[in-house]
């Protein structure tokens, strides 16, 4: 009943850098998340160029997603069936700020759709699944912090129940200076354990 | 009125995220939606909002947007016409 | 397949009522909940209609006997909607077994953060308010006004089908045995950030929505909480629990084509109501009501219609969408309309769509416009979000 499921690959983005599989794969000093997305954008040759429209987020997901879903693409690991299930602490609390002052100035009213549209954390997931066209289930909770056997049993639920064949899971979160993303697939083959105790250590392996 | 038009190019660059479009890449004619830029539905929003912003003319019809955004051929040309600032 | 998941208890606050036989009373004598905005102050007030919860801060705040101006509306509602629920699945000790809380909410405290905005750096005195705006803040207030101490307590934020996520979540959990009992649903109030986030995309309608009407003009906002308590078997069995329904099947679905708008054919409606009649083992045509979103915008009731009939093809069940009687309560719809279906079970009756007049161009379908009784067995439910995020629920009277 309980078959074991592994980790095919994760990917990390945090301070600066991209890390992918413990080889880090890009770094670049700069004072701004948007900077710094935008770098590692052009270093991956990303070609996609509603990336620009998004919110930090959204890019901050959307990114990490696709080293880590374009490199099993790569490997013909990918499948199509991959459900998201992302969590994080600050919802979309960065863009709402920013909704919020644009409507708070009763002398220079002109509130943005295309800013309002990101102001819902789960918009990253649509994002991701728009690009690599995943029609799958997903969801996006709220916790105090990354919740690992949260995540480890979510998503052996749902390749248990044959919900999906992969999982995209992680922690996306961006908070004024803060961000942070960690994303890793998981499913029936792969090098790493899928268990609590090595999502953990992935998890701060790096930190 | 071409002075307009390439102002509405830089705007529409400036305010829709083009990061990888250059104004002269525009042509007056160009669709906006669909084939040609690509623009979509917030995209006609955010137009919406630029008119009222910069040109004080508001509309309440998203739909009326369709017509006057088809090229900055079409968007120059009401301005001209309705603009109050 | 599966047997459903015992539904117990339920509560409910919205415009049509403060709990769920006033909704019900509601929802049999046509009585709309959609009027102008009288709590919030905004600029929009005279070009939106909203569905407002009549009691305001300082009657609810007496209501649960809490102290003044320390909780966002979305805490307050949901306090009071979820201790209906709990009363009416007559738990007493809420920590006598294994027992969840899981909660959809989008707005969370922007209520508070909006008004207080630019006082908190001078007045120390409301300063409660500034964790307030995190979303999970809402969701662990309310559990620990229940008195839930150590339960799984988690927070889902999917836009427009949070609670219908919720439900689904808390029904996988009973399954897997994971949880005893789980208290289900979501909650959003009114804010300015959302009257005006929608004003933006052009999609509220200046008079009382009219859902798959032809001539529709968008969508009413409104504010709710609703809640379910769900059960596991041997706990019904145990307890001698009244069953009021039962989670029968869920699915979700991304529509993978635009941040806010639905795909022109509702693929990820499809995709997630093919998906719940499975988990459920039905067919299509064993569904007797559909609860729609219908959230008579122009993109969801066509792209929605089209999905019924891929579907359903030319058995498209009575329908109707019960948002024209309280508005589009965002992350707590799924929540509404999951309490709307049991009640509907529960007394066969067919809740009205009001306001439609007109027939759609592009196809041919009539959602039900008067109560109507009928016998009914299985109500399926759809919730969308933006995002792309696309649930149905399916509730049954039998497992």
């Amino acid at each position: 009943m309980n078959k074991n499921n592994f980790i095919q690959g994760y990917c990390r983005i945090k301070d600066n850098t991209v890390l992918k599989n413990e080889e880090l794969l890009f770094s670049e000093d700069t004072s701004t998340l948007n900077e710094f997305l935008k770098l590692a954008y052009q270093h991956f040759k990303t070609d996609y160029s509603k990336f620009f429209k998004m919110d930090r987020l959204s890019k901050l997901g959307f990114l990490c997603a696709d080293v880590l879903l374009n490199s099993l693409k790569e490997n013909n690991l990918f499948q199509e069936n991959t459900a998201i299930v992302l969590a994080n602490k600050s919802a979309s609390l960065d863009t709402d700020r920013k909704y919020q002052k644009s409507i708070e100035d009763a002398d220079n009213y002109f509130p943005s759709p295309a800013v309002f549209v990101y102001t819902l954390p789960n918009i990253c997931m649509g994002e991701i699944s728009i690009r690599h066209k995943l029609y799958s289930e997903n969801s996006f909770f709220i916790f105090d912090a990354f919740n690992a056997d949260y995540l480890w049993e979510y998503t052996n639920s749902l390749l248990q129940n044959k919900k999906a064949d992969s999982v995209l899971c992680g922690w996306v979160d961006v908070d004024e200076d803060s961000y942070e993303a960690f994303l890793y697939v998981v499913s029936a083959n792969g090098n790493l354990n899928h268990t609590k105790e090595e999502i953990t250590r992935l998890y701060f392996t790096n930190e | 009125m071409s002075e307009l038009k390439q102002e509405l190019k830089e705007k529409i660059i400036e305010q829709l995220n083009l990061e990888d479009v250059a104004v002269d890449e525009i042509q007056d004619n160009d669709l906006l939606f669909g084939e040609g830029l690509g623009l979509d539905s917030i995209d006609a929003l955010e137009l919406i909002v630029m008119l009222d912003k910069d040109y004080g003319i508001k509309l309440a019809d998203p739909k009326e947007g369709r017509k006057i955004f088809e090229s900055v051929q079409t968007m120059a040309a009401y301005i001209e016409a309705n603009r109050s600032r | 397949m599966g047997r459903g998941v015992a539904i117990t208890g339920m509560g409910i606050i919205s415009a049509i009522g403060n709990n769920v036989q006033e909704n019900l009373r509601s929802l049999t004598s046509n009585k709309i909940g959609i009027s102008k905005i009288t709590q919030i102050k905004t600029i929009h007030e005279d070009e939106i209609m909203v569905g407002e919860i009549e009691d305001t801060n300082p009657v609810l705040e007496k209501k649960l006997g809490i102290e003044a101006n320390q909780w966002s509306r979305t805490v307050l509602i949901g306090s009071i909607a979820a201790k209906e629920a709990l009363e009416s699945a007559e738990i007493t000790d809420i920590n006598e077994v294994s027992t969840g809380f899981i909660s959809g909410t989008t707005v969370g405290g922007m209520d508070k953060s909006e008004q207080y905005f630019y006082d908190y750096e001078k007045n120390p005195g409301i300063r409660q308010h500034i964790t307030g705006l995190h979303a999970g803040d809402s969701t662990n207030k309310i559990a620990k006004y229940l008195g839930l101490e150590k339960g799984f307590v988690t927070t889902i934020s999917t836009a427009c089908s949070s609670a219908a996520n919720a439900i689904m979540l808390g029904a996988r959990m009973i399954k897997s045995g994971q949880l005893d009992r789980v208290i289900v649903g979501g909650t959003d109030s009114l804010s300015k950030f959302t009257i005006n986030g929608f004003k933006t995309l052009m999609i509220l309608s200046d008079t009382y929505s009219t859902p798959f009407d032809d001539n529709r003009k968008g969508l009413n906002l409104g504010e709710a909480a609703a809640y379910l308590v769900l059960e596991s078997d041997a706990m019904v069995q145990k307890k001698q629990k009244k069953v009021l329904g039962y989670v029968k099947g869920y699915g979700n679905a991304n529509d993978a084509y635009h941040q806010t708008a639905s795909s022109e054919n509702g693929d990820g409606a499809v995709l997630a109501m093919q998906k719940a009649l499975k988990v459920a083992g039905l067919l299509p045509e064993s569904i007797d009501y559909l609860n729609a979103h219908g959230t008579a915008t122009p993109n969801n009731d066509l792209s929605e219609g089209r999905a019924l009939l891929r579907i359903f093809k030319d058995g498209v069940p009575e329908f109707s969408s019960t948002k024209s009687f309280t508005g589009h309560t965002l992350a707590a719809a799924g929540g509404v309309e999951a309490v709307y279906s049991v009640l509907a079970l529960q007394n066969n009756l067919i809740f009205p769509n009001l306001n439609f007049q007109t027939p759609m161009k592009e196809f041919d379908l009539t959602p039900i416009t008067e109560t109507k009784e009928k016998p009914l067995q299985t109500v399926l439910s759809n919730s969308f979000g933006f995002g792309g995020n696309c649930s149905t629920l399916i509730f049954s009277k039998e497992a």
